[in-house]
């Protein structure tokens, strides 16, 4: 009995010693005080130093979007550190190109912050808010694809660009121990500032898809935060083209919802790429937005319909589709939004059709 | 068994007894951060420190704490706590004192605070029943010949990517485990020119 008491003690004589050691060490060595950042070189905070840049930002109500949580694992939160960042970590050199490095391009989640320092992001993050919401309404738009619509609780209303996403907070659960973010496009029309909707395709053990399909019910409270992304219409009235297929549709629906309200009257053609008849959604709502916009017109394309689909339209890939009706591709622009491997077959034809390389705007979702 | 001096015992930890490749502790870490020379050399120098730090310290907690009070059975748990916050600490100073010290080496410490390697050279340090001279000379070397295998070990893959063809099915974690298992043989060539057990 005395022999696992004294055990017993030791060890926990022996860990609270570290773990006193340890609280003494930190509060006297990792606190370095007071750190001023200056933003955009007009903000001025003034913060507690001794975390990362991404997580000291985020207690600052400045969200960089960020999909991995601050592991360093997606290279998504870049800002530009102009001074106190210390020299590039071998933890930040496989996201950043050389031209990023020379650039002073920076991981926020592995810059941390000691000293004083001068950042700059894009203002459009300043707009960036961390919103609650409740689970209005779920839909089944195909058997893997759910639309979600959101009401917005706390602040009611969002302020975003038709083509911008939001990243979805997932809480733990079975697939995860901590809080992940996952990027989605808002698929509504901007001008409805106290709802949302998102399309999200289940993708088997994805973390986020699983949640979304398999745990969230109407009245459930979703946290997100954003609208983040430069992917929108250009203010030119050059013709354009759309290419997405899938969960894909989700900007465009959103842009095409913007130029029904105001009554764009630019030539559009959306193609909307699926491999048969059960992947296809929304038919009616891309119909009647024919009927509003006298210059638009929707042509999905079936890879391979089947026989009870009674398909009487385009049939191929999207880029066969594309290929058919597009010819002369040098005045218009397009907006593409889907897999990398879709967008690098779509910009390589288009390129071929003459389309100049910084008309092409995409959306990757990797 | 016959007494074994400092350097006997340092010789052998670093080449005919390496821990790395005849024990083969710490393969965690020798797999996943052996692809660049510039992390091995990192890495390796943070193991070497750590080792001969943590032997000399759970070496006096052993032989001062442990074996006094009859807990000798506890050397695992105890041993353990004693790496992971020796690293932590370690880790905040560096951070503090030396900004170029902190990114070429503490960015490693963390990976290696669950580094097999160095539990192991704690345990078989009281297995041996070593002195604290020759506790210390072990560590030291033991972390040495770790730090030299995994550098060997980064010095070939990275010659590997750049000029050889690997079959698909043998990329990464393939060619890897073939590459230790030839540089385990080539080591054993050594075995049994001190005997250190």
């Amino acid at each position: 009995m005395t022999s696992i008491l004294i055990a017993v003690s030791v060890i926990c004589a022996i860990n609270t010693a570290f773990a006193i050691l340890l609280l003494i060490a930190e509060a006297l060595i990792v606190d370095t005080g007071e750190c001023r950042i200056v933003i955009n070189g007009e903000k001025e905070l003034a913060v507690n130093g001794g975390r990362s840049l991404l997580a000291t930002l985020k207690d600052e109500q400045i969200f960089i979007p960020s999909a991995c949580g601050g592991r360093g694992s997606c290279g998504l939160c870049k800002v530009t550190v102009l001074e106190g960042a210390g020299p590039l970590l071998p933890t930040e050199t496989p996201w950043l190109t050389p031209e990023e490095q020379k650039g002073q391009i920076r991981l926020a989640c592995q810059v941390k912050v000691r000293r004083d320092l001068r950042i700059k992001i894009p203002d459009e993050l300043f707009n960036v808010r961390q919103y609650c919401t409740q689970v209005e309404d779920i839909t089944d738009l195909t058997h893997d694809i759910k639309q979600i619509t959101l009401k917005l609780l706390e602040p009611p209303e969002i302020a975003f660009k038709a083509g911008q996403f939001i990243q979805i907070e997932v809480p733990p659960y079975a697939l995860t121990d901590e809080p992940v973010y996952r990027a989605y496009s808002i698929s509504s029309d901007p001008a409805e500032k106290d709802h949302m909707e998102l399309e999200i395709r289940y993708v088997p053990n994805g973390i986020c898809t699983t949640y979304v399909h398999k745990h969230l019910k109407p009245g459930d409270k979703v946290t997100l935060n954003g609208p983040y992304g430069e992917f929108g219409l250009s203010a030119s009235d050059s013709e354009l083209i759309c290419i997405a297929g899938g969960s894909g549709m989700a900007p465009i629906k959103s842009i095409l919802l913007e130029m029904a309200r105001t009554g764009n009257p630019r030539r559009c053609r959306y193609f909307f790429g699926a491999r048969s008849g059960r992947d296809l959604f929304l038919n009616d709502l891309m119909r009647s937005l024919e009927q509003k916009l006298p210059n638009f017109s929707f042509i999905p394309t079936l890879s391979s319909p089947q026989p009870e689909d009674r398909w009487e339209g385009e049939i191929g890939k999207v880029t066969d589709a594309v290929g058919r009706h597009v010819k002369d591709a040098s005045r218009a622009e397009a907006y593409l939004c889907g897999s990398p491997l879709m967008i690098d077959a779509c910009i390589k034809l288009l390129r071929e059709k003459d389309m100049p390389e910084d008309k092409i705007f995409y959306d990757k979702f990797a | 068994m016959q007494e074994l001096g400092f350097f006997a015992i340092l010789f052998s930890a670093v080449f005919t007894n390496n821990i790395l490749l005849t024990n083969y502790l710490g393969m965690c870490s020798f797999l996943g951060c052996s692809r660049e020379i510039k992390t091995a050399l990192g890495l390796g120098s943070a193991v070497i420190f750590v080792t001969a730090a943590t032997s000399v310290l759970n070496w006096l907690v052993y032989a001062c704490i442990l074996v006094p009070l009859d807990l000798v059975y506890l050397r695992f748990i105890v041993f353990i706590v004693v790496i992971a916050a020796f690293v932590q600490l370690v880790e905040m100073i560096i951070e503090r004192v030396s900004e170029p010290l902190y990114n070429a080496l503490g960015i490693f410490l963390p990976l290696i605070t669950v580094n097999c390697a160095i539990l192991g050279v704690s345990l078989f340090m009281v297995i041996r029943e070593y002195t604290f001279k020759q506790a210390a000379a072990y560590g030291l070397g033991s972390g040495v010949g770790w730090a030299l295998a995994i550098i060997a070990m980064a010095g070939i893959r990275q010659r590997l990517t750049q000029r050889s063809r690997i079959p698909r099915g043998l990329e990464g974690p393939g060619i890897a485990l073939i590459i230790a298992g030839t540089m385990a043989l080539a080591f054993m060539g050594f075995n049994g020119m001190i005997n250190l057990s």
